[in-house]
Formats: structure tokens, sequence, C-alpha cells
């Protein structure tokens, strides 16, 4: 495969929201003192009187969005993954998920793959809180096209979602966008005996999971799950039911994300076996980020591991 | 102030007090107390202060009031519909199934309120949120939000006024309901908020008080914060929970409970005996 280039999908949020700032005067951003890490500080610099630095208070932070967004305004709300889904959850739940309101989060450093910084900074949880929020869309675009396509589809509907860029660099999977839409999985790479549903990060990965297996003589369909909620059920339901087994892949807690998601779809559609793979259960600790996807097992080997597992499930059935 | 427009006032005020009396009789559930406490506060409001038209109520240029302590509903409801943004029937069902008049205000539900409430300290949140779009779209509107003094513990209502005295955001007042009382006992016995006035002024605030039961007062503060330039207001009002009727009066116990039909009966008769009095 040729080298992919490589960048972080928060940089292409950055770029994405000074963009879509130029053409929007309702947009507007917040952030909570990390505007040089989530990149919002692009649009800050362009936009001075529509960005507002809330500080280190990520309550008010989306409390203060929500009133934004009652006034008309598209308010993106900033901060790292564990304290928009976590520290603010509740604040979340009930001034913009319970009024619908139109308020976009802009989620950074989620995963393990935040590194160094260890447990603590490591949001592992934000699919499942934000995914059981009625009403709330929750996205993790894989690469640069992706993101960018996000912000652009978060500000056009009316409501709130949840977006989870990533810190570290990704490879660029798109050099020209496919059709991007909520709601809607990307058919990424065909295949007959195993589908892997990925998102974020693993996305790149479990291309490099279906490769593997293509040597093994294994045909792998890779799906691309930017939108977790909601989830894309007919693309579930036609992988269920062409190839028969469903290996998931997420930077994510196995309990209650994109594996989750599928399990409870497919449960209902057309059960298969489901493997998840991901962190399985515990909390993430210091180390670079591609060191600790080794260690909590979230790499093509692992993957491929599980598709050929999944299909001796299928077999067994 | 004149006596005619007082004595309009105070009716005004007891009717709310009869209909966010009758809420809760009627619900079997509800916050009286604390409505009762600050129903003179948004007769004043409603009547003098706020531009806002019951027959438009998603008017962009009108100035919102958020109720962050949501628990006092029924006050609002009654003066929402005495005000004509909904009929007074609806009144009947509050907190009842299927109805628009949930058990705390839902600003996607019911005409005229501002924002969803309920969970004490957001509501200050978003109120800052809507003064600073206000300050972003360069519309006149102004901003009020209503809290507890309970709800002072909560530290996102200081994360938010921190922020509100940053951005110098003079469309925004603040009026906390000190009426010294939660659901655990006096809130100095709890977890003492105290001093309040010291603390907003710490925190770069305007800071006045006022008398939650006095018109002149009101009047005298809410001009004060209108003519308050670069930075919020705060009036922090002495208030009496359960106000107007004498059993509930300073009881923490009349937070959440609802009267029996025998304390209704003498609860509805003061309030009226009351009213009689103001009209002779």
């Amino acid at each position: 495969m040729a080298q992919r280039s490589m960048k972080a999908t928060r940089d292409s949020y950055g770029e994405a929201l000074a963009a879509l700032g130029a053409e929007n005067s309702r947009v507007v951003v917040l952030d909570a003192d990390l505007s040089g890490p989530t990149k919002t500080a692009l649009f800050a610099q362009r936009f001075p009187d529509r960005f507002v630095d809330c500080g280190i208070a990520e309550a008010d932070l989306m409390g203060c969005a929500a009133g934004m967004a009652s006034c008309g305004l598209i308010p993106f709300a900033s901060t790292f993954a564990m304290f928009a889904a976590g520290r603010a959850y509740e604040q979340v739940r009930n001034s913009i998920g319970y009024p619908h309101l139109n308020v976009k989060i802009g989620a950074t450093h989620g995963g393990l793959a935040v590194g160094e910084d260890g447990a603590t900074h490591q949001c592992i949880e934000d699919f499942a809180l934000m995914r059981a929020i009625p009403g709330m869309t929750v996205v993790c675009p894989a690469d640069d096209a992706e993101a960018q396509a996000a912000v652009r589809a978060a500000a056009a509907l009316d409501g709130p979602v949840y977006l989870r860029f990533g810190r570290d660099p990704v490879p660029v999977l798109h050099d020209v966008l496919p059709h991007f839409e909520l709601g809607r999985a990307l058919l990424l790479r065909p295949g007959r005996d195993v589908t892997i549903a990925a998102t974020g990060p693993l996305v790149a990965i479990a291309l490099d999971a279906a490769a593997l297996l293509e040597g093994r003589g294994i045909s792998a369909r890779v799906l691309d799950f930017h939108t977790i909620k909601p989830i894309d059920e007919e693309m579930l339901a036609l992988a269920a039911a062409e190839t028969g087994a469903i290996v998931t892949a997420e930077d994510h807690n196995i309990v209650g994300g994109l594996g989750s998601a599928v399990c409870e779809a497919l449960a209902q559609r057309l059960p298969v076996p489901v493997l998840r793979v991901g962190v399985e259960d515990k909390f993430g600790m210091s180390g670079h980020g591609p060191e600790l996807y080794e260690a909590y097992g979230l790499t093509a080997e692992h993957i491929a591991a599980a598709c050929a597992d999944a299909i001796a499930l299928k077999r067994r059935g | 102030m004149e006596l005619t427009e007082k004595r309009a006032l105070q009716r005004f005020a007891r009717r709310l007090r009869i209909d966010a009396l009758n809420e809760v009789h009627d619900a079997r559930s509800g916050h009286i107390g604390g409505s009762l406490s600050i129903c003179d506060t948004l007769a004043y409001l409603y009547q003098k202060v706020l531009r806002v038209d019951p027959a438009r109520p998603r008017d962009p240029g009108r100035d919102r009031l958020v109720l962050s302590k949501g628990h006092a509903s029924p006050a609002l409801y009654a003066v929402l519909a005495e005000m004509g943004f909904f009929p007074r029937e609806e009144l009947k069902n509050f907190r009842r199934i299927g109805c628009m008049l949930q058990g705390h205000p839902d600003m996607k539900k019911v005409p005229g309120v501002d924002m969803t409430s309920g969970s004490l300290g957001q509501g200050v949140s978003a109120a800052v949120g809507m003064a600073v779009a206000g300050k972003i779209t360069a519309t006149d509107y102004r901003v009020f939000a209503i809290l507890g003094d309970g709800e002072l513990q909560e530290g996102q209502v200081w994360e938010a006024a921190m922020l509100a005295a940053h951005r110098g955001l003079d469309n925004l007042t603040v009026i906390v309901d000190n009426n010294g009382l939660q659901i655990d006992g006096p809130v100095d016995k709890v977890n003492s908020p105290y001093p309040i006035t010291d603390k907003f002024a710490a925190f770069g605030w305007d800071v006045t008080t006022a008398d939650a039961h006095d018109f002149d007062s009101l009047e005298a503060a809410f001009r004060h914060a209108a003519a308050v330039k670069g930075k919020p207001c705060v009036i922090v009002q002495k208030s009496v929970k359960g106000k107007g009727v004498s059993f509930m009066e300073d009881q923490a116990s009349w937070h959440g409970t609802p009267p029996s039909d025998e304390q209704y009966a003498a609860a509805l008769a003061e309030l009226t005996a009351g009213a009689e009095k103001e009209e002779m």
C-alpha cells in the first residue's frame, strides 16, 4: 500500500471552523482554555468577536453555548473529550440535549491516542455517554476530509451534535471525499467473508487488517462508521446478510461505544457473531499512542485475529 | 411609586400566588414555598420591566428571563398565563402526563419560557450565553435570571459569574432570591452562601439589594440595574419562602410539599382575604 500522508483530525476541525466562520456569521466558537490544542485558535484569530474563551470552566462552557444557541447562533463548544463528555455531562444532557439546542460539541483528544497525558485525559467513554442522550448525533471522523465534511454537516443539521477529533496525526484516507452524509456509513473496501466496522483512527487500521487478511485468503469488507449515532442499520444489515460476521474496532471502551451500537442494531435486525475490538473495560495509561494501541490490542493484527475468530463462530453457528 | 400602581401590582402578585397554589394543589405535587417568594418579583418584571409580547414569544429582539431556580415553575407558569402567553386553563394540567407545563420549565413546550431549567446552576450559564449573543449580534435585549440562594452552592454559578463580569455583560441582571431556606434547612446551616453581596462584588459585579415584597424597593433595584454600564448587575432580594400564606412562611418543609385539601382551603382563604383587604 502506498504511504499515506498524515494529519490530525483536530487540525482539520480548526481549519473547517475557520472556513465556516467566513461563510456563516451565525457560527460562533467557545473554548475552555484549550484553543491551542483544540485548534479553535485559528477561528479566534480570524473572528475574535465571535470567539468566547470561558476559561477552565466546562460546565459554564456548555451552558453558555446553550444560551447562545437559543438566540439563533450556531455555537461550536470545544474542549478535550474527557471534559466535554465527562465533566460537563449533565450540562450537555440538560441544557443542550433535553431542549435539543443547536450546539455542536467539538471534542478533541478522544481515546487512548491522547498518549502521554495518561488515563485522566484519555476519554474512552464519550461515545457511550453521548449516545445515551436522546436526540444527540455522535460523530467520529476517520481522516481529514471526513472531519472537514463532518463539521459542515453538523453546522447544517438543526440539533445537538457531538464530534470527536483526535490529537495524533492519522492517515489521509480520501484523496477525493466520497459522498458524506451523517448517519450513512462509508464502504471503503468490499469483502465477502467478514465485515470490519470501524470508527475514527481505527478505520485506517481496519484497512491494514483487511490487507493482512487478504494475504491469508480472507476477504474482509471495511465499513467506516463516521457516525455512531444514528447508526447506519441498513449498511449493517447488508453486511450481516452478505458476510455473516462482524468485527467492530474503536478507540473506546468496548462497553457502550460503536461495538455496542452495532450489537444493538444487529440483535434486532439480523443477529450474526459480532466481536468487539476496543479498550477492554479498563483505564488507559501513559505512553506513545502507537505503543498504547499495541498494548491495548488496537492493531491490524488484533483486528485480523478477531476476524478469523468471528468467521469461526459463524461456521460453528 | 404611586399608590394606584402599587395596588395594581399587589393585586397581580396575589393572582400569581393563588394560581401557583392552585397548580400545586391540583397536581398534588410541586414547589410552593420558593414559588411564593418570587411572585412579587415576577409581577414587577412582567408588568414593568420585560419587553416581551405574548403574541410573539420567539421574537429575536425580546428580553429574556431564565428561571434558573426552575422548581419555582408554578409561579412562572402563573405569570405567563396571566400575561396571555397561553390559556389559563393549562394551569390545571401542571405536572400531568402529556401536559405542556412540565414539573420544571421546558422552553420547547411552553410559549414564553426562554430556557429549559431546573437542574440548579445551569440557568445562569444559559443567561450569560444569551447576553453574550446579544453583544455579538448587537441586539439590545436584556437578559434576566432568577437564582435561588441555595443554588449559589453550585460551582457553575461562579463559573458563569466570573465570565459575565470578565466580558462586561451589562445586558445581564441576576436576581438572587434570598429566602434563606433550602430542602435540608436554613442555607447558612446547610452550607452558607453568605456573604452573597460581597461574593458577587468580589467577582466584579455591580451589586444591589431589595426587599422582594416591597414594590418601591423592587423598582429602585431594577432601575438601578438598568443604568449599570460595563458590568453585570445582581439584585440580592431578601424574600420570605411561602410569602402570603402565614403557615407556609419561612418553613423549609414547604419547599416541595403540596398542601392537603384543608391546608389548601386555609391558604386560599388567606390569599383571598388579603386580596379583598387590598381592594378596600
